[in-house]
């Protein structure tokens, strides 16, 4: 479907060898990149590179400069500032032929309402000038792979949230792309929904399918990405594998702890000893250590009594309130 | 087709099947004719009623004003500039129904597209651009109009109103006349935030322009500075044109009125280039 060439120019400073499975070949490649609005900096200065077959995450608040970053890669916003390559080419000059190649799940669902699922479908692979008869076997494949198998010939209105995000991502393989571009693909669905649609993922993931994913749930972050950067006001905060980010910004383990209304703030201070770090939260205080259970016996010794008591291992959100120094969702 | 970098992957056998051995096409559709393909499918869904009303409305009102109402114009005044009432009037209401169709067609169905339905989202998503978005729906506009005029022309040829065979030039200017509104409307559209300002547009701008614009009367009946005012306008000039093809009366002015029309389409495609990307591509 797409004329690209054999050597693209992202490759050429890359040493001559077998490049076997899983190599890495960059699929984007971003440094300094930029995007203004007005005045306004919604993306300050980043770099990175996601590989083939990697599954990489933008992690972060809304507002963080996630959705633009993403909209830059999948050549449907413009570059302010800065380079930027997609599957070797430049989206300002190569932006059909990228998209050609690309898979893009937009935040906000752009589904044609009053027409069928299969419709959707169709209408969608004629943009990639697909023949209608290859459109007809992929979609039906597709519908298999997003359990719509049974809606194909429904009006696309009345299905369900998780649905229309299944719609929406089998849409965007039509094409057969090399990316999958997914902005915030969970947001707004129940948990059912939610692990459906991971799992879906994470067997286009098996597949070898490059994807990219952001997100604003920690939960989603840690089952889908290989790597991910945690992105906040423009820039990124940090950047690695999931179990690398913990080890490096957070403890062994957490005690989260719960006392009575008002008490939070009279407690915290003595508390503040017992950990590495200790972060005050609306509805509960978070102790970071290496040992929780040693902590919690300290509490008791001095006459703490909790509501509730946790000893938990770190998580990303836990990463996520060191770097941001607030919760995720707000 | 060529073999990229694609084979190193393993992929499953379940959705990858085709990637490589899917043949490319030998001739590219285009890219504004892939988004065109949109609005034709979707009318797949509402052809039958449409077809239906663009032959009931110019009947109905060829039938009622042409015909009963014409009679008593006729007997009294013996038909407007040498051709009976309803020859007269015929070509007047089929510009006029070309304003409306290209009106109608690129107020709300643009605004669904940015807002409701977000169709150029997903156009701009695969690998048309802004101005294939645009391109493309004022095109299926243009054929959708093709259709209503070709049924409207054989309409009024059973009516035998049709004086000239200058009348099948009357299918493309009056497609036109529609564009002339569709292009400058799309471009309108694609600035608004809410669709209250087209009802607007209908109110102050489109009724009375349908009203005075020599649909119905010659605009020689208006006092002097209204007739300039309605020279102003563009329908004034769909309607001339098309009148003077179907009554076979066609003169130098005319190319005239054609190059008003075409400017008009053409500033407004130009325009609605700098809306859409404004709006689409930020």
């Amino acid at each position: 479907m797409t004329d690209v060439p054999d050597s693209d120019p992202g490759r050429d400073e890359r040493p001559a060898g077998p490049v076997g499975a899983g190599t890495a070949a960059a699929m984007v490649e971003a440094h300094g990149l930029v995007k203004r609005f007005g005045d306004f900096v919604a993306v300050d200065r980043v770099d990175f590179t996601i590989s083939k077959g990697e599954s990489f995450g933008f992690l972060g608040p809304n507002g963080a400069g996630k959705t633009s970053t993403m909209r830059m890669i999948s050549c449907i916003s413009p570059v302010s500032e800065g380079s930027l390559r997609v599957l070797g080419m430049d989206p300002k000059t190569d932006g059909p032929r990228i998209r050609a190649r690309m898979g893009l799940v937009p935040q906000e669902d752009s589904l044609d309402l009053e027409l069928t699922v299969l419709d959707n479908l169709m209408i969608y692979g004629r943009y990639f000038d697909m023949p209608k008869k290859v459109i007809r076997e992929r979609a039906d494949q597709l519908l298999e792979f997003a359990q719509l198998t049974e809606r194909a010939n429904d009006r696309v209105d009345p299905l369900s949230g998780g649905m229309k995000r299944r719609l929406t991502i089998a849409r965007a393989l039509i094409s057969d792309p090399d990316l999958l571009v997914l902005d915030e693909p969970t947001t707004g669905l129940d948990p059912q929904a939610r692990h459906l649609l991971w799992d879906r993922l994470y067997r286009l993931k098996q597949e070898g399918v490059t994807l990219i994913i952001t997100t604003h749930y920690m939960d989603e972050a840690e089952q889908l990405c290989d790597r991910l950067v945690v992105m906040d006001k423009g820039r990124f905060a940090a950047e690695g594998t999931p179990r690398q980010l913990i080890e490096a910004f957070s403890t062994k383990e957490v005690v989260e702890l719960r006392f009575a209304p008002g008490q939070h703030e009279e407690v915290a201070p003595s508390l503040a000893a017992l950990a590495e770090r200790q972060e005050v939260l609306p509805d509960r205080i978070l102790l970071y250590t290496e040992d929780g259970d040693a902590a919690l016996q300290e509490i008791a010794r001095m006459g703490h009594v909790a509501r509730s008591t946790l000893v938990r291992r770190s998580t990303l959100e836990d990463v996520f309130l060191r770097l941001t120094g607030r919760s995720l969702v707000d | 087709m060529t073999t990229t970098a694609r084979g190193e992957v393993p992929r499953g056998v379940t959705i990858f099947t085709h990637g490589e051995e899917v043949p490319a096409r030998r001739i590219r559709t285009p890219m504004w004719l892939r988004a065109a393909g949109y609005w034709a499918y979707q009318y797949r869904r509402t052809w039958r009623s449409s077809v239906v009303t663009s032959f009931l409305i110019p009947v109905l009102y060829l039938a009622a004003m042409g015909i009963a109402l014409g009679s008593l114009i006729d007997k009294h005044s013996h038909g407007v500039d040498g051709a009976t009432y309803v020859a007269y009037l015929a070509p007047g209401l089929l510009a006029g129904t070309c304003m409306q169709i290209g009106t109608n067609d690129a107020t709300y169905p643009v605004m669904g597209g940015i807002k409701w339905m977000r169709t150029y989202f997903a156009q701009l998503a695969s690998p048309l651009e802004v101005y294939d978005v645009l391109l493309g729906h004022l095109a299926w506009i243009a054929a959708r109009l093709a259709i209503v005029v070709s049924i409207y022309l054989a309409v009024m040829a059973a009516f035998g109103v049709i004086y000239s065979p200058w009348a099948i030039a009357a299918l493309p200017a009056a497609v036109l006349t529609g564009l002339a509104f569709s292009a400058p409307v799309s471009a309108f559209a694609a600035t608004q935030e809410k669709d209250t300002s087209f009802s607007t547009l209908y109110r102050f701008a489109i009724i009375p322009m349908f009203l005075f614009s020599g649909t119905f009367f010659p605009i020689s009946q208006l006092p002097a500075w209204l007739q300039a005012v309605a020279y102003a306008t563009p329908l004034y000039h769909g309607v001339a044109l098309c009148r003077d093809l179907t009554l076979g009366q066609v003169s130098w002015a005319d190319l005239g009125h054609l190059a008003y029309l075409c400017a008009l389409a053409f500033i407004g495609y130009m325009a609605g280039r700098r809306t859409f990307a404004r709006r689409l591509v930020v």
